[in-house]
């Protein structure tokens, strides 16, 4: 090839891509890395389920467990607060939907999908605000479920979110009743 | 300014050796010797090298503490304490770090009101104030990682809220926010990371600092009149003139730090952060550190859905979209007059957005319930009046008073009123109000 007949794309061309591609693939994959070591690690991931005793439990009792780095509440609810929260209209809810890991995640915000079958006076959620991530307090509040005092959420007696920043009912989390007097969360 | 007419001459051999290899003492000469200043800087503008003071002392004990601190969850509240106990003067530089990053604040509000009362942000100086707004970001999030590392109830709590931010984004909310956290709650890999970074942003607002003053060194300081430079007789050499207000005004500012540091170094903390880290009990009431009481306000002020975004979203994009606001402000002000001196209905707006931004900072310290969250709502839609609605209408229907023809007129103006006194001091009533 004589220096006279240079043609477009001509060498030149094809190292600048070439370099550039290079260049563009090798940012990424070295960048890559120093994201993916942010993520949680293998010791965190390793998420072991939490088994907890709950025969303790009288009506009107509740305990925490921590999971995941979380509290995780165990209500074993009374009468009253179990007909509070099926007198609900649907309809005022702030999020209508059951936020139940163990349900279809389009189940409606009922009392009893927030609950197992057959074990409808049972709340098991975790105990975490889902505005900002704080601890709401059990039994405050104007409807005698939950309160966070960071920012002013109200939830009710089966955890829905009833006013305040919050915008969903606190997530019931993946749990089961391995015996009558035993749960497994996880 | 200082270039293009450099009037540094060497004296010495090696002065003129190194000048003609690196002219570092020519670029110091020119830039904080002989550059000019407006004759009337009151001492509203010695702001800027009260900051540059505080940063370099954040550094310095920051550096120093973190040879005593371990950045390990079951080991640093235990490790502050060894500080406060058995490190010799621990407890000072301590407190100095802590309360040195609150009259960090204090300065840099001062700065930033200064900036709006006298215009300063307007062309040609615009990008001289994004340069500082993005100083401010930056001092805000490492103020805030800072706050994290004593590992605290207040530290552990606001640093869940703080991070709950990013879960609001819709879609990678929660991926980002694991990302931040590395797990699903706060916890050591946080503490970690968070350690990292505040040791390495104060370099970062060290080098955008740089940038601050170089673009101001191009585009002049503004003054008290907002009238531009016109002729040498409206300045005066920075040495001696502006160095020895500034170290004046240093003085006086590092007293009162001196009296929080040995008198009251808890006062501007919380009670809270002396209880170790629990994550499963919230405080009662968590509030963040007092220079971002304003802003948490507003975060809280959004308890409705607004269309399809909701509250959570909604106080997330109002927190941020507060701070964005400064950002915009060179062109939401579409007044052609910089100072406030001279725009009477600006004047009574700025001073009702002071006590606004006041107010804020009080209902953030608040308990969020009852009326404080239609008093947040009221202050919040007002702070968003004041740039959106004020800046840009005002600048349309208010008429300005008289402008004097330079900084010298002005000047001269104010003393033959005033029975004489100093030139700089002429017009520096304003800052006697704040």
């Amino acid at each position: 090839m004589s220096a006279t007949d240079i043609q477009d794309p001509n060498r030149r061309d094809f190292l600048y891509v070439a370099t550039g591609m290079a260049a563009v693939v090798g940012a990424g994959a070295v960048a890559w890395p120093f994201i993916d070591q942010m993520r949680p690690d293998a010791s965190t991931l390793a998420l072991a389920s939490v088994e907890v005793d709950v025969s303790s439990l009288t009506p009107g009792m509740s305990l925490v467990v921590k999971w995941r780095g979380k509290p995780v509440v165990v209500r074993n609810r009374t009468e009253q607060e179990m007909k509070d929260g099926e007198a609900v209209n649907l309809a005022q809810l702030k999020d209508p939907l059951a936020r139940n890991a163990n349900l279809p995640a389009d189940a409606p915000a009922t009392d009893a999908n927030r609950t197992m079958p057959g074990k409808e006076a049972w709340i098991v959620m975790v105990q975490v605000c889902t505005h900002l991530g704080c601890i709401p307090l059990g039994q405050e509040g104007e409807f005698g479920g939950w309160f966070c005092p960071c920012h002013g959420s109200v939830y009710d007696t089966a955890g829905r979110v009833r006013g305040g920043p919050a915008p969903e009912n606190m997530t019931v989390p993946v749990f089961q009743f391995i015996s009558d007097t035993k749960i497994r969360i996880g | 300014m200082s270039e293009g007419h450099s009037t540094y001459t060497p004296k010495t051999g090696i002065g003129r050796w190194f000048d003609a290899r690196m002219p570092l003492p020519r670029l110091v000469y020119d830039s904080f010797v002989a550059y000019p200043v407006p004759r009337n800087l009151n001492y509203a503008w010695t702001f800027g090298g009260i900051l540059a003071l505080m940063l370099a002392a954040q550094m310095l004990t920051g550096i120093v503490l973190a040879m005593h601190y371990a950045a390990d969850s079951t080991l640093a509240f235990d490790s502050v304490e060894k500080i406060m106990r058995d490190v010799n003067s621990g407890w000072l530089l301590r407190y100095m770090h802590s309360n040195g990053a609150s009259f960090f604040f204090v300065a840099v509000y001062i700065h930033i009101f200064r900036g709006l009362y006298y215009g300063s942000y307007k062309a040609p100086r615009e990008l001289l104030w994004i340069l500082g707004c993005i100083i401010y970001l930056l001092m805000m999030a490492t103020g805030f990682m800072g706050y994290v590392l004593p590992w605290g109830q207040m530290s552990f709590w606001g640093a869940t809220v703080i991070t709950g931010f990013f879960s609001a984004i819709p879609l990678v909310g929660d991926w980002i926010q694991q990302l931040l956290l590395g797990g699903y709650a706060v916890d050591n890999p946080t503490l970690n990371r968070f350690f990292s970074l505040h040791y390495l942003l104060p370099f970062m607002i060290a080098g955008v600092v740089v940038l601050h003053i170089w673009a101001l060194h191009v585009v002049g300081q503004s003054n008290p009149t907002g009238i531009e430079v016109k002729s040498k007789t409206d300045t005066v050499a920075f040495t001696p003139y502006a160095t020895i207000k500034d170290a004046f005004g240093m003085l006086v500012f590092l007293f009162i730090f001196a009296y929080f540091v040995f008198y009251l170094p808890n006062f501007l903390g919380h009670p809270d952060n002396y209880v170790v880290a629990d994550p499963l009990k919230t405080p009662a009431h968590i509030v963040p550190e007092w220079y971002f009481l304003p802003f948490y306000a507003i975060l809280r002020a959004i308890t409705f859905n607004i269309g399809p975004i909701n509250s959570k979203l909604g106080g997330v994009l109002a927190m941020f979209g507060s701070i964005a606001m400064l950002f915009l402000v060179p062109w939401l002000d579409t007044s052609k007059v910089r100072s406030a001196v001279y725009r009477p209905w600006y004047k009574l707006f700025f001073w009702l957005f002071v006590i606004d931004a006041v107010l804020l900072g009080w209902l953030g310290s608040q308990p969020a319930e009852g009326s404080y969250v239609f008093m947040a709502q009221m202050a919040t839609l007002f702070y968003f009046a004041f740039f959106l609605v004020v800046l840009p209408v005002l600048g349309l229907v208010e008429t300005p008073r008289r402008l004097p023809n330079s900084i010298t007129e002005a000047v001269l103006e104010k003393n033959k009123g005033g029975g004489g006194g100093h030139p700089a001091r002429a017009t520096a009533a304003p800052e006697t109000k704040g």
